[in-house]
Parts: structure tokens; sequence; C-alpha cells
């Protein structure tokens, strides 16, 4: 069987039943394991402790960012394709989305207080993240306020390829403007610039996100799919009623 | 200045506790949501509404 075959709702629900425990469980273990080195870990320098909350905070920005790329390949379906898999898939990711970028300028906040002196600056990355979480806001309300939901749909996958254009400003912010949030020193090139005690468990807290983000995901596509066939089976009962009463 | 390590342990502590509620509100969002669609198609199912897939089944 191709990939292309699950790209069928009915096959997709039998795939997510198969899947879901495992990518669950495997979301655990690596948890179990992140936190327990991320406990462990040395403390930084220059930052201390609190050098231990970069261990949600930049998995948590990594899948604010990759959630959106992953809405913008769903628009591309939805409005290329009219793939109704690919609308299920950008509308359950982005409330998805939206919860693990909360969480980057939380904890970014939490993080800048004891190192910068602030909880807040309007400098460019911090701003483009932000901005990323209002776009998000927005297309969550259009997929769920719009009265006809192909409408609905339409929009928000329009509004998500605009967004993308953010994504690039989000990566490069901290290059092209003086920023008080530190340049890229993970992926970047000439490879990281971090001790290997600190990056290990922020590689398998990263894994462990990705996981839960995954496994979220698809339990979320799965609920789409069944809201869907509910919202069939009730036009399909308000149809038979009237026919009745004519 | 300086921060003391209970100064430094309480942003430390805010930020799992947020990152953990975020999650956990998360989990509980798919797993209700999950319960609620089940429930409303069971309802529809017992009150003899199919889908048209089902019939056209039924009918091939």
């Amino acid at each position: 069987m191709a990939v292309i075959d699950f790209a069928n709702p009915t096959r997709f629900l039998r795939l997510a039943a198969r899947v879901l425990p495992w990518l669950a469980a495997a979301s655990a273990i690596a948890f179990a394991i992140g936190l327990y080195l991320s406990v462990n870990a040395p403390d930084d320098y220059q930052q201390g402790a609190t050098v231990k909350i970069m261990y949600l905070h930049v998995p948590a920005a990594w899948l604010g960012m990759m959630g959106w790329s992953l809405m913008s390949i769903a628009a591309l379906g939805t409005l290329v394709w009219r793939h109704p898999l690919a609308d299920v898939a950008g509308k359950a990711a982005a409330p998805i989305g939206a919860a693990f970028t909360f969480i980057c300028l939380v904890t970014g906040s939490l993080w800048g207080r004891p190192t910068w002196g602030t909880y807040w600056v309007w400098d460019a990355r911090l701003t483009s993240m932000l901005v990323l979480l209002l776009l998000y806001l927005g297309v969550i309300a259009l997929y769920w306020t719009a009265e006809d939901p192909n409408r609905g749909s339409r929009a928000a996958a329009v509004l998500t390829l605009v967004g993308a254009l953010n994504l690039p400003i989000i990566k490069f912010s901290v290059d092209w403007w003086n920023t008080l949030h530190q340049p890229a020193s993970i992926m970047r090139m000439g490879g990281s610039a971090i001790d290997p005690s600190i990056l290990h468990p922020l590689l398998i807290m990263a894994l462990a996100f990705t996981l839960l983000f995954f496994a979220l995901h698809i339990a979320a596509m799965r609920n789409e799919i069944l809201r869907r066939r509910v919202r069939t089976m009730r036009l399909m009962q308000a149809q038979s009623l009237a026919e009745a009463r004519a | 200045m300086t921060m003391s390590f209970a100064q430094e342990a309480a942003f430390i502590v805010a930020a799992y506790a947020v990152t953990a509620f975020v999650i956990a509100a998360l989990i509980a969002w798919v797993v209700l949501d999950h319960s609620a669609q089940r429930r409303l198609l069971g309802d529809l199912e017992e009150q003899g509404v199919t889908r048209r897939s089902w019939r056209q089944g039924a009918a091939g």
C-alpha cells in the first residue's frame, strides 16, 4: 500500500488507532529520560541554574515554528488539491502549535527576567514570535467561527500561507537586527556552540516534545474526522426530516 | 547583580509548572473531545442515522 493511500479518512483512523499508543509511550519514555538528564545537567557558568528553562523554551520554540510549517504544507493541500485530510491536518495542528508558541513565550519571559533583567523587550525575535502566536489565534478563529466550514478552511489556508512569511523572519531576526535575544547556538554553520553536557539533555527533551506534538496532532486529527462525520450525519438527519414533512 | 538559588528556583519552577499545565490541558482536550465525538456518533447511530458511505456499502 502506498503512503498516499493513508490520505483517506477511514484508513487514517485505522492507522491512528495503531500508531497513537506507541507514539504516546515513546514520548513518555523520552520525557522521563530527558527530565532526568535535565535535572542532573550542570549549571551554566553565566546563567547558573536558570539554564534549565532552556530545556523547555527551545523545543517549544522549534515546535511552534514546525506547527506553522506543517500547517503551510496542509494549506497547499487544501487550496491546490482540495484534499479533505489536508484541511483536517491544518485545523488540528493550529491549537497545538499555538500552545507550544505560548509555552515558548512564557518560559522565555521567565528565563529573561533573571538573565536579562526584564520579562519582555520589543526586539525582533520576541516580537516576531508574539506575531506567530497572534497568527495562530487568527487561524483558530477562522476555522472555528466560519458558518460555512469550506469557506472558513480556505480563508484559514490563505492566512496560513501569508503567515509563513513570518517563519524566516523569526529564524533570521537575530542576524538581521540587533536583538537582546542571543543568536543561533545549536543549528548554525560550524556546529553547536553548546557544551555536550547541556546539549544532550536538550536534544532528548526536543525529541520528547516532538513525539508529544505528533501524538497530539494525530489524536486531534482523529477527533476532527469524527466531528465532520457527526456534522454530515446531522445534516442527513435534518434532510430526511425535511423530506418526510414535505 | 547575582541571584540567589532560591530566586533562580522560583523562575525554574514557574516555567516547568506553566509547561506542565499547558501540556496537561492539551492532553485533556484531545481525550475529552474524542469521548464527546464518539458519544455523539453513538447517539446518531442509535437514532438510525447512517453515513452515506455505509448506505452505499449496504446497497452494494
